[in-house]
């Protein structure tokens, strides 16, 4: 472990340790929130009840669609699309300015179109999703070396080959970074869109429990959301870096 | 396969590139044309056509009460924006200069900047109670993340020759910050701001969805109670449009700084 890893890992721990200090001493009063080490038995006894496998089910579920959805059409779009200088310079600024638009806005209207079921939400992931995903394949088509193309074409390998071996392979990096993103955003879309308006689901759950005073449902489940969102994410980015080594080194 | 031979053909079949002027216009039209079409596939009951919608807009601007609710958002992300950006960069800026706390914290942001920040909300509202703090906190843990990032980044990577250069001549430390780190830093910091904006954009009106009685998110979601599909429409698409025009101006003054630098 880097001196960088473990100092981080102190960090952490002295935040939750003074929250827990906060809360117990009573500056935090315990309507407010309860201290982090009783949020963690909490959570292990709800966990543990198996009142929340439906709503974690519904969720993990939603998001999973949702991020290989934009996933699968992200990656077609963009290996469909990267030859064509044309559909690329005028797809540019929808590209750039996606991201500033506000994709929640659209759930109303989503809801009004759909009704209140599973795909307003699976929506909503997957137009946050499918942006980044297309991005980051055209990024790393463009990226693949000349060379490994010109060898493919000595070789006089067919489109279909070429992808498969060369072009998909030298990219892999760059599209895990889209699945990255895409696990990312699925899941910021569906919890959120959950938590506006839906029936079930852990966002649902949330604002249910926020609702109703419960903070002995509603902490926990905020704290399973962060290890949960932390964990993949880091588990995603450690092995896109192995990706990127092993891509830098043949 | 003929990669390069296609090549070829592009630049034959487009003798020029086009200017960004001319693909965002031919985008705003294919949009439209295809809000159109989605339009008169599902019908009048289901959406409104883009016509209709701007002339809803164009009505609802002038009556007092939406202008009420407008206001009240438009002060409460300004606010917000504000923060966020004068947070982040100050939490930037003063980790990027030291490069072992930057190491050591930079993950935690970006961790932060991936874990849906709506499930916080209630704690926000907790702390902040109802109204326009909360809004403007949310919106503020949204936006500041991303300026900090970049500005962290920004700073840490300046080029050393530039450090350099200012020790040769001796320069004080303010001069060194004034004229060598921040100019230098700009661009990217700029990037963070751009980003920041957009996010926090989001967090506001997220904000209003929940803990408040007013403001355009607050509209949004009485309109999903009253199946006002007009409400909906022509508050999303002032939404999209603000977000939209703004964006596209800080990108081309993004470019602009960026290409100065280069």
């Amino acid at each position: 472990m880097s001196r960088a890893t473990s100092y981080r890992l102190l960090l952490v721990a002295a935040s939750v340790l003074l929250l827990e200090c906060l809360c117990r001493a009573g500056v935090i009063d315990h309507l407010t929130m309860q201290p982090p080490s009783e949020m963690a038995r909490d959570l292990v006894v709800l966990l543990a009840s198996g009142s929340m496998n439906r709503a974690m089910l519904k969720t993990l579920t939603n998001v999973v669609i949702a991020a290989a959805l934009a996933v699968a059409f992200g990656i077609a779009f963009a290996v469909a699309i990267h030859g064509y200088r044309a559909a690329r310079q005028g797809l540019e600024p929808l590209f750039a300015t996606y991201y500033a638009i506000p994709v929640y806005a659209f759930y109303p209207m989503f809801i009004i179109l759909f009704g209140l079921g599973d795909l307003p939400q699976i929506l909503i992931g997957f137009m946050l999703a499918v942006v980044a995903v297309i991005v980051s394949t055209l990024n790393g088509l463009d990226r693949v070396s000349r060379v490994l193309m010109k060898t493919a074409r000595i070789y006089r390998f067919g489109s279909v080959k070429t992808a498969l071996t060369i072009t998909l392979l030298s990219a892999a990096p760059y599209l895990l970074t889209g699945v990255k993103l895409a696990v990312a955003y699925a899941f910021i879309g569906v919890i959120g869109a959950e938590f506006i308006m839906s029936r079930t689901g852990i966002g649902y759950e949330i604002s249910f429990a926020y609702n109703n005073f419960d903070n002995k449902i509603m902490y926990p489940l905020i704290l399973l959301i962060l290890i949960v969102s932390v964990a993949v994410n880091s588990a995603l980015s450690q092995w896109e870096q192995v990706l990127m080594r092993r891509r830098s080194k043949s | 396969m003929g990669a390069g031979l296609d090549e070829k053909a592009q630049q034959i079949m487009m003798p020029r590139d086009w200017s960004s002027t001319t693909s965002g216009l031919i985008l705003i039209a294919a949009l439209l044309i295809g809000w159109q079409i989605l339009f008169v596939i599902v019908g009048p009951m289901a959406m409104t056509g883009p016509l209709e919608t701007f002339r809803n807009l164009g009505q609802l601007l002038m009556t007092d009460t939406f202008r009420g609710h407008l206001e009240e958002t438009s002060l409460a992300f300004f606010f917000a924006l504000a923060i966020a950006v004068l947070a982040g960069f100050a939490i930037g800026f003063l980790l990027g200069v030291h490069r072992f706390s930057s190491e050591v914290v930079e993950p935690i942001l970006v961790a932060f900047y991936s874990i849906p920040k709506v499930t916080l909300y209630p704690m926000i509202l907790l702390a902040f109670g109802l109204g326009l703090p909360a809004k403007i906190a949310f919106g503020a843990i949204h936006g500041v993340v991303p300026v900090a990032i970049f500005t962290l980044s920004a700073v840490r990577n300046i080029n050393p020759i530039l450090l350099k250069t200012a020790r040769v001549l001796r320069l004080r430390l303010w001069k060194v910050v004034g004229s060598v780190l921040l100019p230098a830093a700009l661009p990217e910091i700029f990037t963070g701001i751009r980003i920041g904006f957009s996010l926090t954009l989001i967090g506001t009106i997220l904000g209003e969805m929940f803990g408040s009685q007013r403001g355009l998110g607050y509209l949004l979601m009485t309109a999903i109670g009253l199946q006002n599909i007009q409400l909906i429409m022509a508050v999303t698409l002032l939404i999209v449009l603000f977000a939209a025009t703004v964006s596209v101006l800080l990108i081309a003054i993004d470019d602009r700084l960026h290409r100065r630098m280069s």
